[in-house]
């Protein structure tokens, strides 16, 4: 009965901008224009890192959590493997405070808030952006305003050059360790004003790869050198996504399907007498997604989106042994599997009240559900159930060379449990403020600053776990201040064709940081609110392109700084790691890209530098010490065009040095490997 | 323009200056600290800890405190065993001297690990998953083992004992017991096992299994409580087994089972995290999670095994029970009853030992490794 109180609420407040727009004058519809989706990006107001075009078609990474590894300010976990786990964090607060979106609609996971970058490929993305607190702009969707850090997505829509009707690319993939990669996507125009792609990628790889351990004695003799194969990081999966793209009269719509089906290991921690484990996880994702936008007046514009997400993962864990001739298990047991459920529809309205003062309202829905089938365990599972409405409220204006832009975001998110003990209800309001300044007229030079307040809702396992959830939890709470600059320096004056570099100081404090607190057995952790973090870090981002006769070069460097450091108390106590910087978390890193492009030759050289960090046992000694990583990755592409056809090859050349690397403490990454890419354009 | 990119250039260059290179890795070398003074008298020399290490972290080690000259060493294995590709291994579980030779059992590693107990060098390494504790009687080893025979519910696996002839350093026999079996006793040529059933939330197993060492079958399961653990056994033949509760509305407990009849003869209602036997005294602490504070209520004791009654509630007399976060560890010096007891912190970060005077004042404190547990005292030959 309640819920259907609040459905109508919120119905009414979706079609409030139709009611509206019913009363405005429609004599102002003026001449058909394009609505272009990326918007008018208000850059110096808010510190954003884009990889498109060229530089992302042309670096050696194949899904979104390799590239993002070239954004300053950005970490990501990576347990190696084809088919390992690789999630991303923004400044070091915390996965759950990154806001991934595809094609403008968020990723959402309930169960673990984790989403996993891996295995969203790069071959049908157009570009990735990522915001420090949020999206420059005020024209989108609550939830757009509620994370610390956004990375956006945005796929490849269809461009057809003349006449042309049809789009067909066809391309294979495949490298020095097993690995086999075909995909093709098809993009065809059916009227003027609706196009429609297709595109499917099937990836086959046992993932099997040598890595190395050795260790030297003191005074400088081999202790121990050990090569072996990684195993357990196979995988198989199938991507199909689909899209039709429209326009309308002062606006444009699309619709997408997806769908990701994959079987894979899930390789776990090499140890000793253990370099092997049977750790295996097989996905369905499928989601279907809208969007709509439309200018109805000059000064009223409206966008909606809807979402519908069915999640699949099923977990198993059955290592066996033997012992006196007999198979037994080795180490515990699970088969479980999850089934997530995710309905969401938001509606925009922005107004322009002067020319240079906007004002817009969003207001978001979300419905989340988790069933589970959980094999042997028997304690109850908890089916929760999510409702969340999000509404926010944001301006901008504009007075001379400053500019401003303030949200608020109200949160309510109320649950539903079947079993055990439900989360209360809570509503929470949290605002931002973003300043933007460019004193001089004659110069690109932009000021920047900004305060946000931001929380995370515990996730469905933080709550619900079984014996280790714990259902009053609170929100996490993060708060973020960044001032920082961009310059532009003048085009075409002097050597460079562009040259542009930014910098931003920053400076975060985590409240009621979720943590699993320990209890008397070591296999039970209650989750708690009592985690203490400070952060503060330097981003600096350089751009620049320039050419020689016909070579352009383009290069794009970043260095961050960053210190995050865990003040948490347990019981008042302080641990023998208080004030030490957080697991995995380099004081150094940097990144450089350069690609050169001569007639239809491409050369890309790129570079990651990861500096010296702490691994999970956070205390900062020498045992608990993580060497710094760099690879360097070559790639040349050249392309070659038959009549109609156009060929390219490519060759890639990953961690050329060949490094016996590892991102996370026992879990070894790839050594050198070469990968070969072949596609045919019609 | 020129200038500002050579100074852009310049800046860029001092960065990479500070930032590190990659160094060839040398194994994880021992730090010394000398913590007390040393002293001549007992037989007892030392005494090995062992770390457990976190799961996945490879962390476990093996610290040695040396009475004659008072020095405490962590981390002595990568040193004495270089050779030993990634060391040590994944969560040491029981560590235990019986002759000339220490048991490490290391239970994500899947092998109890023999070292030398002089020299801690490596003797053997023997396989066995999923292992627990170890106990001793004649020339035999006792381990016991939380795998089974692969059943289609994950969670269905019975446990194991093993016998381990500690000469050959063999596997000879096996023995199925209850579910995830942890520490064990030997009395009169029997061998009781405290079965867990940890895997099997909220169906925990209620057992002790009882084995008879000639046949190795089991003859006999004693009903006790539920998510049984740890065992001690007093000169009368009692056996005290404590129980973990199952953390919401059964609260852990202390049970005793009388070694002539074998079947329960107590139930103490003593919450019981860990227990320590010395000559009468029953050592024991317990932690245990409060919903409404949101944090662990620690009480420490000490039961008078002739009475079976709490002769004091107080193991550290000076307050310095406040310091400890979570105590994990307890051990009693047999010979001068100081008292051990070691603090796991959140059993992430690097924990403590902490040493005691009979009496219970803190005699000295020093840092050990990851969730410092478990205490064997090395004697005289």
């Amino acid at each position: 009965m309640y819920y259907r109180k609040k459905i109508l609420l919120f119905v009414f407040i979706l079609f409030i901008p139709f009611v509206l727009h019913s009363q405005v004058d429609t004599d102002s519809l003026r001449v058909l224009k394009e609505v272009i989706l990326k918007g008018k990006p208000y850059q110096e107001v808010i510190p954003v890192q884009t990889l498109s075009g060229k530089l992302l078609e042309n670096l050696s990474s194949h899904n979104v959590a390799d590239a993002l590894r070239y954004f300053a300010g950005t970490q990501i976990k990576d347990y190696g493997g084809l088919g390992g786990l690789k999630t991303v964090d923004v400044r070091n607060m915390g996965t759950h405070h990154v806001g991934v979106f595809y094609d403008g609609i968020q990723l959402g996971n309930a169960q673990n808030g984790v989403t996993d970058l891996g295995k969203y490929s790069l071959d049908d993305m157009e570009s990735l952006t990522m915001y420090n607190g949020q999206k420059s702009e005020i024209f989108q969707s609550a939830k757009d305003f509620a994370a610390a850090s956004t990375i956006y997505l945005r796929t490849k829509r269809p461009v057809f050059i003349g006449y042309k009707k049809t789009n067909l690319l066809v391309r294979f993939k495949t490298m020095s360790i097993n690995y086999f990669d075909p995909s093709f996507r098809w993009e065809q125009k059916l009227s003027d004003k609706v196009s429609m792609s297709f595109s499917s990628e099937y990836i086959k790889s046992n993932g099997e790869y040598k890595f190395r351990y050795k260790r030297n004695n003191l005074d400088g003799t081999i202790a121990y050198d050990t090569t072996a194969t990684r195993h357990n990081s196979d995988i198989e999966a199938l991507r199909v996504e689909s899209g039709l793209y429209g326009k309308i009269n002062k606006g444009s719509w699309d619709a997408k399907l997806y769908y990701y089906d994959s079987d894979r290991g899930a390789p776990g921690a090499i140890v000793e007498n253990k370099f092997s484990d049977g750790f295996r996880q097989y996905d369905k994702n499928f989601f279907t997604q809208a969007f709509l936008v439309k200018d109805f007046t000059e000064k009223y514009k409206f966008q909606a989106r809807a979402k519908f997400a069915y999640d699949y993962t099923h977990y198993v864990a059955r290592d066996t042994t033997n012992i006196l001739g007999e198979t037994v298990t080795e180490g515990a047991q699970s088969d479980d599997s999850y089934y997530q459920q995710e309905y969401y529809i938001t509606a925009v309205n922005m107004y322009s009240i002067l020319s240079n003062w906007d004002v817009s309202l969003s207001t978001d829905f979300q419905y989340n559900r988790l069933n589970a089938t959980r094999r042997g365990i028997q304690t109850q599972f908890s089916y929760p159930q999510r409702y969340t409405t999000l509404i926010s409220l944001a301006s901008t204006y504009r007075i001379g060379g400053f500019k401003a832009l303030g949200s608020v975001i109200g949160t309510n998110v109320q649950e539903e449990v079947r079993y055990n003990a439900k989360a209360p209800d809570k509503t929470e309001f949290t605002p931002a403020l973003f300043l933007g300044y460019t004193p001089f007229k004659n110069y690109d030079f932009n000021l920047r600053a900004f305060a946000k307040r931001i929380f995370r809702m515990p996730t469905f396992n933080d709550l619900y776990y079984t014996m280790i959830g714990s259902s009053t939890l609170r929100p996490e709470y993060m708060n973020q201040y960044d001032v920082g600059f961009t310059y532009n320096f003048p085009q075409n004056k002097g050597f460079f064709d562009k040259f542009s570099f930014q910098l931003d100081g920053y400076y975060t404090n985590t409240k009621d940081k979720i943590i699993a607190a320990p209890t008397g057995n070591l296999f039970r952790w209650m989750m708690t609110n009592i985690g203490q973090v400070e952060g503060k870090g330097i981003e600096s981002v350089l751009n620049m392109g320039t050419h020689f006769g016909k070579v352009n070069l383009a290069a794009n460097l970043t260095y961050t700084y960053s210190e995050s450091k865990d003040y948490t108390k347990f019981g008042g106590l302080e641990l023998s790691s208080y004030g030490d910087q957080i697991p995995y978390t380099p004081w150094h890193s940097g990144s450089g890209i350069l690609n050169a492009d001569y007639e239809t030759w491409n050369f890309n050289y790129s570079f990651i530098y990861v500096g010296k960090r702490y691994n999970g046992n956070v205390n900062n000694i020498k045992i608990n010490e993580v060497q710094p990583w760099y690879t360097h990755d070559l790639a040349v592409q050249k392309s070659f065009a038959f009549h109609n056809y156009k060929l390219k090859g490519a060759v890639e050349l990953n961690n050329v040095l060949n490094q016996n690397y590892e991102v996370i403490y026992n879990y070894p990454m790839p050594g050198r490997t070469v990968k070969f890419i072949i596609s045919i354009e019609l | 323009m020129k200038k500002i990119t050579a100074k852009i250039i310049l800046s860029l260059c001092i960065i990479l200056a500070f930032a590190s290179c990659r160094e060839d890795e040398i194994i994880f070398p021992s730090t010394d600290k000398s913590v007390a003074a040393p002293r001549s008298d007992g037989n007892i020399e030392g005494f090995y800890l062992l770390n457990e290490g976190n799961m996945g972290m490879n962390r476990a080690s093996i610290d040695v405190f040396n009475y004659r000259t008072g020095n405490y060493t962590t981390d002595i294995y990568s040193e004495r065993n270089p050779t030993v590709v990634k060391e040590l291994g994944d969560v040491g579980n029981d560590i235990k001297i019986y002759g000339n030779k220490v048991y490490a059992v290391i239970n994500c590693s899947n092998k109890v690990e023999v070292i030398e107990k002089w020299t801690a060098k490596r003797i053997k390494k023997i396989d066995i998953p999923n292992c627990r504790y170890v106990t001793f009687y004649k020339d035999k080893a006792y381990v016991s083992s939380y795998s089974g025979p692969v059943a289609i519910d994950p969670n269905a696996e019975i446990g194991f004992v093993a016998e381990i002839d500690t000469i050959s350093l063999e596997i000879k026999r096996k023995v199925t017991v209850g579910y995830q079996p942890e520490q064990m006793v030997v009395h009169n040529g029997k061998l009781y096992v405290a079965n867990s059933g940890g895997y099997r939330v909220p169906n925990y197993d209620r057992t002790v299994s009882v084995i008879d060492l000639e046949t190795f079958k089991e003859i006999k399961k004693i009903d006790v409580g539920i998510n049984l653990y740890s065992m001690q056994i007093d000169r009368r033949g009692d056996i005290y087994v404590s129980s973990r509760g199952d953390y919401y509305n059964t609260p852990s407990n202390l049970f005793v089972i009388d070694t002539k009849t074998d079947e329960k003869k107590m139930q103490l209602d003593i919450p019981v995290s860990d227990t320590c036997l010395v000559d009468d005294l029953l050592y024991f602490y317990s932690v245990s999670w409060s919903y409404l504070t949101n944090s662990n209520k620690i009480i420490y004791g000490i039961l008078d095994t002739k009475t079976k009654q709490i002769i004091t509630d107080k193991i550290i007399t000076d307050g310095t029970e406040k310091q400890i976060m979570i105590p994990y560890g307890l051990q009693v010096n047999p010979e001068t009853k100081e008292i051990y007891i070691t603090d796991a912190q959140n059993y992430v970060v690097t924990g403590y030992i902490y040493c005691f005077t009979p009496e219970g004042k803190l005699k000295w404190k020093t840092t050990a490794g990851n969730i410092p547990a478990h205490i064997a005292f090395i004697t005289k030959n």
